[in-house]
């Protein structure tokens, strides 16, 4: 998308992926792009349904196979990571690239103490015997900051509060060292307080590490917390992306740029003490079980014309690693 | 602003026993240990405050949806279910919208039906009922003619909730309880709903309560906000004047912990660590003392008290207690 010759660490190329286990197919994500260079952070920020988190997914493929219809490549170094033989995907999760999740008492497992899932996870993958396991995973749990963390090698997750079950969750997916680690909303079920902790570790982490995160967020203000880059999705394609400073300050699609000005972060100060109304975005994003002709977001859109109703509008490149998806570019200047 | 509080809050406390152990004896949870507070007439009251501070208890209370173990409801003057007011009456004026729009309606009513129900258990006529939810369909932005006879599954979360809040003024309530009712919306969705609220309580004449994780929102709607942690109240003030100079450490730390939205200046250290305590034994004297930056010996030991209610900014922090044995020390915070 950035019209670089870097292929970047992660390059997603072409990806399409179509739920066809209900009624009608869903065409949940519709050709998103995108690259991660090593050490990168990149968050992918959009609602519900934007298709987000099935990107994510697809990069573990961890979608059912055969419910799932999936296009395009995704490439994560030399991997191929849509032409991998089942036994080389498993070599691949956990290793290559992890994942943390939002739940964490969900994607734990509730039978074993949380020392115990650390040790399989290393064995699994390396030649180490099980006391050898058991000390990395001490350290990693002095790593991630686990308070008594001896002691808590042996709790099960709903021992643990919901900030130290995303610490453990943390422990476990960088326990063999991957370079490529994929959050899924990792933040988005703490508390305030506990929020901000956990994303100083991942930036911590991931900067000792030098860690690939593609991070999934719908919270913008985590996402500037984090990454380096941010990509927004609507309707199953990125509509635009580029280094968070340049989002921020100057968005040139006009979701972004609404997503943006609907936030209550931008509307407090209070004039002639009426409080001003938040600008909002009319209507609801598309159904993605029906066809989709031109630009998804321009029955929402004020600038859209028939053309944005007709054609299905390509990345334009605005500035360096600075693009978007929008025929009415003119007008948002 | 008249001076009499619509709603008056004395002492009002909620513990959940747990199992009892072989001696008859069990733990309980201090969901909400001896609370003081009130609403005034037309104003929006915020509450914010993590997981567990009781919050959402608080709400069921004053609905009276759960008997308080001990404390009174005083609604204008008159105490909730006494002679003078009994519950049937008071749930005709005061009313709730909880987080969950699909769990909180019918799914074999249509959404007029579910409009119309409390009306018509109030003694009004089916005609008129339903005259009345077309009318507030109309209010909330829901066209009756598309939208009367649909269930509530035919509907996106946003339409939902707009039928949640048009159930909630069918019974021309004078107060409405709002628990996390923006939280589960995406924000292009959210900031429609808190316009339509605001429209909504300048038509009506209605008095909010809003409980919030969230503090941007919490900023933007509220005229004063409470504070919780712990099931106790920390601090109550009016919106501008706490978000900008909160008085009690821990309303300090939670709001820095609001993600700065500036990628030049990124959070670099959390203001406070570890998650909140158990509720079960909550920590002697103030019970923020085992996360707090400033805290001191004297901390542990005595629990400090909201100062009077009808002080415009009550703190419950030893450090503003003259005499309470807590050395005031020149600190930045």
């Amino acid at each position: 998308m950035t019209g670089s010759v870097n292929p970047g660490y992660v390059s997603i190329e072409n990806l399409n992926v179509t739920f066809i286990g209900g009624a009608r197919p869903v065409k949940a994500v519709n050709g998103v792009d995108l690259r991660v260079n090593r050490g990168e952070v990149v968050a992918l920020i959009g609602e519900s349904g934007s298709g987000k988190s099935v990107t994510l997914r697809s990069v573990l493929r961890l979608h059912n196979e055969s419910r799932t219809l999936i296009s395009g490549s995704i490439k994560v170094g030399e991997q191929d990571v849509l032409k991998l033989s089942q036994a080389d995907m498993t070599n691949f999760r956990g290793k290559t690239a992890a994942m943390i999740f939002q739940e964490p008492l969900l994607a734990l497992d509730p039978v074993y103490s949380v020392g115990a899932q650390i040790v399989e996870s290393l064995r699994r993958h390396e030649d180490v015997t099980h006391a050898e396991a058991r000390k990395r995973a001490l350290e990693l749990f002095e790593r991630v900051r686990i308070p008594s963390p001896e002691r808590r090698l042996d709790a099960y997750p709903h021992e643990m509060s919901g900030g130290m079950r995303q610490r453990a969750m943390i422990a476990l997916a960088l326990a063999c060292k991957p370079q490529l680690l994929l959050a899924d909303e990792p933040t988005t079920a703490l508390d305030a307080t506990v929020q901000i902790q956990v994303l100083l570790l991942l930036r911590e982490l991931q900067r000792e590490f030098g860690l690939s995160v593609i991070f999934v967020t719908h919270d913008i203000g985590a996402a500037v917390e984090v990454a380096d880059r941010i990509a927004v999705m609507y309707a199953g394609r990125i509509v635009e992306e580029g280094p968070v400073a340049t989002l921020l300050r100057a968005p040139r699609h006009p979701y972004t740029m609404a997503l943006l000005r609907s936030r209550a972060h931008g509307a407090m100060e209070k004039i002639d003490g009426k409080r001003p109304r938040l600008e909002t975005i009319a209507g609801a994003p598309p159904d993605l079980s029906l066809p989709q002709t031109g630009c998804a977001f321009a029955p929402r859109c004020t600038l859209a014309n028939d053309a944005c109703k007709q054609t299905q509008p390509e990345a334009t490149t605005i500035s360096a690693g600075h693009s978007a998806r929008c025929l009415r570019l003119d007008a948002t200047q | 602003m008249s001076t009499q509080p619509i709603l008056n809050i004395k002492g009002l406390t909620k513990h959940f026993p747990l199992k009892k152990n072989i001696f008859g004896r069990g733990d309980v949870v201090r969901a909400v240990d001896n609370i003081d507070f009130t609403v005034m007439p037309g104003e929006t009251l915020g509450v914010v405050g993590e997981s567990g501070c009781g919050k959402s208890t608080t709400a069921r209370l004053l609905m009276q949806l759960i008997p308080p173990t001990a404390g009174e409801v005083i609604f204008e003057g008159e105490l909730v279910g006494g002679r003078d007011l009994p519950l049937k009456e008071f749930r005709r004026q005061v009313q709730m919208v909880f987080q969950d729009s699909y769990a909180s309606l019918n799914p074999r009513l249509t959404i007029e039906d579910s409009i119309a129900f409390g009306p018509q258990v109030h003694g009004v006529s089916k005609q008129e009922s339903l005259a009345r939810a077309h009318d507030l369909l109309e209010r909330v932005g829901l066209a009756p003619a598309r939208f009367a006879a649909r269930y509530t599954h035919e509907l996106s979360g946003g339409q939902r909730q707009r039928v949640n809040i048009a159930r909630a003024l069918a019974l021309q309530p004078r107060v409405v309880i709002l628990d996390e009712a923006v939280s589960a919306l995406d924000k292009s969705v959210e900031a429609q709903v808190l316009n339509l609220l605001l429209d909504l309580k300048d038509a009506f004449n209605l008095t909010y309560v809003f409980i919030s994780h969230d503090l941007n929102v919490v900023r933007f709607i509220s005229d004063r906000v409470m504070v919780m942690y712990l099931g106790q109240v920390v601090e109550v003030g009016p919106a501008d004047a706490l978000f900008k100079n909160p008085a009690h450490p821990y309303t300090k730390a939670l709001l820095s912990s609001i993600p700065a939205m500036d990628p030049e200046h990124r959070t670099e250290k959390a203001a406070i660590s570890g998650d909140p305590p158990n509720p079960i034994n909550p920590p002697s004297g103030c019970r923020f003392h085992t996360r707090c930056p400033v805290a001191q010996t004297v901390c542990s030991q005595l629990a400090p008290t909201l100062g009077k209610l009808h002080s415009q900014h009550p703190v419950a922090c030893l450090m503003y207690e003259p005499g309470s044995g807590y050395r005031k020390m020149e600190i930045a915070t």
